[in-house]
């Protein structure tokens, strides 16, 4: 079966005044129904650019400027207007980091609910309200029909959360894009959120990609995982063969800075330096300046390779399985 | 929310109190409005009887007090040129003033909220330049110099407008209305336009800059990913909350275009009250000039209540014992 989603050297650029600079550089990722994969990064690695690039929603600075994207078989890329916003809400749907922010402070849960609703689907007032209750029942929110009436500012954060998760399935979508969406939640709200989005995507079948830096989310998740550098995956594969075995000095320096995973009294490894910015990437391997095994093949670009345990690796010098 | 009118009212009184001292006072350090009024033949002794008939012969104190005393009864006292009471002048003149304020008002956010909703999503274009260009002139150019222009272009080069007066008007529940006529529509139109100059250009700051900011927020972005349609979000989800800011702004700016209209109205001949203010304070009319800033006073305080209840329609947030967290 083709995946619901697919990208193939997918390349986004942002327009600055430095000239037009990389912020995905060559996306190739495919999801399956049912499937969770978690793409994970540092800050600027491109994970949300890859999310926007995805729904047309990118900051009008940015542009796709070559690769494909599949959704179902179909592509999508470029698609623009009416033609995309039938896309969005319906096929793929998304979910993003502060739930404070996500939904709109001056109108009524109701409203922004019942918006979604008809913006791919016609019917009655009744039946749209008993639709919305029941949407907000599924994901596990008291009292649906009062909520409809609230504003967001009378609601918990993890409520918002819950009926932003609720708008995003209103329709079913084949894919959903969730952007850090526990992050700026209470731990133990962090959990309940990850349960249920996790719940709903298996039973209803949905694909979901869920952006994150927090590998501990990852582990608890996701079915595979895409570690994003700089604008490219460098590593991506199994959860459990990548985050046991890490192939790619910059997935094993992530898994170690990680505290929990590290004995107690020692020093933390950090990964030294910062990820460069856009304007001043390396032509080689992004990551070399900082890695601990870069050599003089490094000034090369790496291409993906294979690396066991259905992985795919993105080094010159990866870190033999099983070594970690 | 009962409260909150009663300290309102209280701020209200307190600033009347100290406006009637400055004006009272003020007004008698100018000059003896007796002088204006009398023929060049009249005596000493001629003098003497009209002071007496206006009360002008007692301290100034004196006046003070018995102008608080007929205050308090509600009484504002019978302007000096026209020997009726003053209150009866401003409520003749009000309507025309109010016409012409709510006129320049329904321009200024008709023309001035679209121009500024696309400034605020085109913000590179030239079309977005010109607009902010133009409503920096709007801000910056005299009234008087553009109302001069108008005349100029419209009524005497062009001849299509007229550029004196009201024109035919329509009693509508017996207040005079001219935007029902033809003719007093033609009469409206440039000191309407005129008026609504510096609300207009605000309008098209104040909504560029908000849809600036809101176009960037998550909750946009969340309702475009959900496939909401591009007029929806704009129309509502973002205008709503560009609104707020619009609203308040123009309700303080909308009192001080009634209170202050004086400039257009002089002008364009307009009848209102802003006029008479102006021929009021020439001959130092002071029963006329102290009603007028009493009515300006109470009108500020009322249309600033109608803001704040405008305003928490708007935003559910500051709504008051709206069982919020």
């Amino acid at each position: 079966m083709a995946p619901v989603l697919e990208l193939r050297g997918l390349r986004t650029v942002f327009a600055t005044a430095a000239g037009e600079l990389p912020a995905l550089d060559g996306i190739d990722l495919a999801v399956s129904r049912g499937e969770i994969v978690a793409l994970v990064g540092e800050s600027g690695s491109g994970k949300s650019v890859t999310g926007f690039s995805v729904t047309g929603l990118l900051p009008s600075v940015a542009r796709v400027v070559a690769g494909s994207v599949r959704l179902n078989g179909t592509e999508i890329a470029g698609l623009r207007g009416e033609a995309m916003r039938r896309l969005r809400g319906r096929h793929v749907a998304m979910i993003f980091q502060d739930p404070m922010m996500t939904l709109n402070p001056v109108l009524r849960i109701g409203t922004q609910m019942r918006d979604a609703l008809f913006a791919h689907e016609r019917m009655g007032g009744r039946a749209a309200a008993d639709r919305l209750e029941r949407a907000l029942a599924e994901v596990g929110i008291a009292e649906p029909r009062a909520r409809l009436r609230q504003y967001p500012h009378e609601l918990s954060g993890g409520m918002r959360q819950r009926v932003a998760i609720a708008i995003a399935l209103l329709h079913g979508p084949d894919l959903v894009i969730a952007d850090e969406p526990t992050t700026a939640l209470d731990v133990t709200i962090q959990g309940q959120i990850l349960a249920l989005v996790q719940r709903l995507a298996r039973e209803k079948g949905t694909a979901l990609i869920w952006i994150t830096h927090d590998l501990a989310v990852v582990a608890g998740i996701a079915d595979r995982i895409a570690v994003m550098y700089a604008g490219r995956i460098v590593e991506e594969g199994p959860v459990d063969a990548v985050l046991d075995s890490p192939a790619h000095p910059y997935t094993r320096g992530l898994i170690d800075s990680v505290p929990a995973t590290h004995p107690k009294g020692q020093r933390l490894p950090q990964i030294p330096g910062r990820m460069p910015t856009l304007a001043e990437l390396p032509d080689g391997c992004a990551f070399a300046p900082r890695c601990p095994r870069r050599s003089g093949a490094c000034a090369d670009r790496p291409d993906p390779a294979p690396a066991g345990g259905g992985r795919m690796v993105r080094c010159f010098h990866p870190l033999a399985e099983g070594r970690a | 929310m009962i409260e909150f009118i009663i300290r309102r009212v209280a701020q209200a009184m307190l600033v009347l109190f100290v406006m009637t001292l400055l004006v009272f006072f003020g007004v008698h350090v100018i000059g003896n409005p007796v002088y204006i009024f009398a023929s060049s033949e009249c005596t000493r002794e001629c003098l003497d009887e009209i002071m007496a008939n206006l009360g002008l012969d007692l301290p100034i104190w004196q006046q003070y007090l018995m102008f608080l005393g007929n205050l308090a009864e509600g009484d504002l006292g019978k302007s000096f040129t026209f020997g009726v009471p003053a209150m009866s002048l401003i409520w003749e003149r009000f309507p025309a003033t109010l016409e012409l304020a709510t006129a320049s008002l329904a321009i200024a956010v008709a023309v001035g909220l679209p121009l500024g909703l696309y400034a605020g999503m085109r913000p590179d274009s030239l079309v977005s330049r010109a607009i902010m260009g133009f409503s920096m002139l709007g801000f910056s150019v005299p009234i008087f110099w553009i109302g001069l222009i108008f005349i100029l272009t419209f009524s005497v080069r062009l001849g299509w407008l007229p550029s004196v007066g009201r024109g035919q008007t329509v009693q509508v529940f017996g207040v005079p209305v001219s935007v029902l006529t033809r003719d007093g529509l033609a009469h409206l139109v440039m000191p309407a336009f005129t008026l609504s100059l510096i609300m207009m250009s605000m309008v098209i700051r104040l909504t560029r800059a908000g849809m600036r900011e809101v176009l960037h927020a998550d909750y946009i972005r969340f309702a475009r990913a959900s496939g909401v349609r591009e007029r929806r979000v704009i129309g509502l989800h973002a205008m709503k909350n560009i609104l707020i800011p619009v609203v308040t702004v123009l309700g303080m700016e909308f009192a001080s275009v009634i209170a202050f209209a004086v400039v257009t109205e002089s002008i364009f001949s307009w009848p209102g009250v802003g006029k008479m203010l102006i021929d009021a304070i020439a001959v130092l009319d002071r029963p006329l000039i102290v009603a007028y800033l009493i009515f300006v006073v109470v009108m500020f305080v009322t249309i600033n209540l109608c803001v704040d209840i405008l305003y928490s329609l708007l935003d559910p947030r500051v709504r008051v014992g709206g069982g919020g967290p």
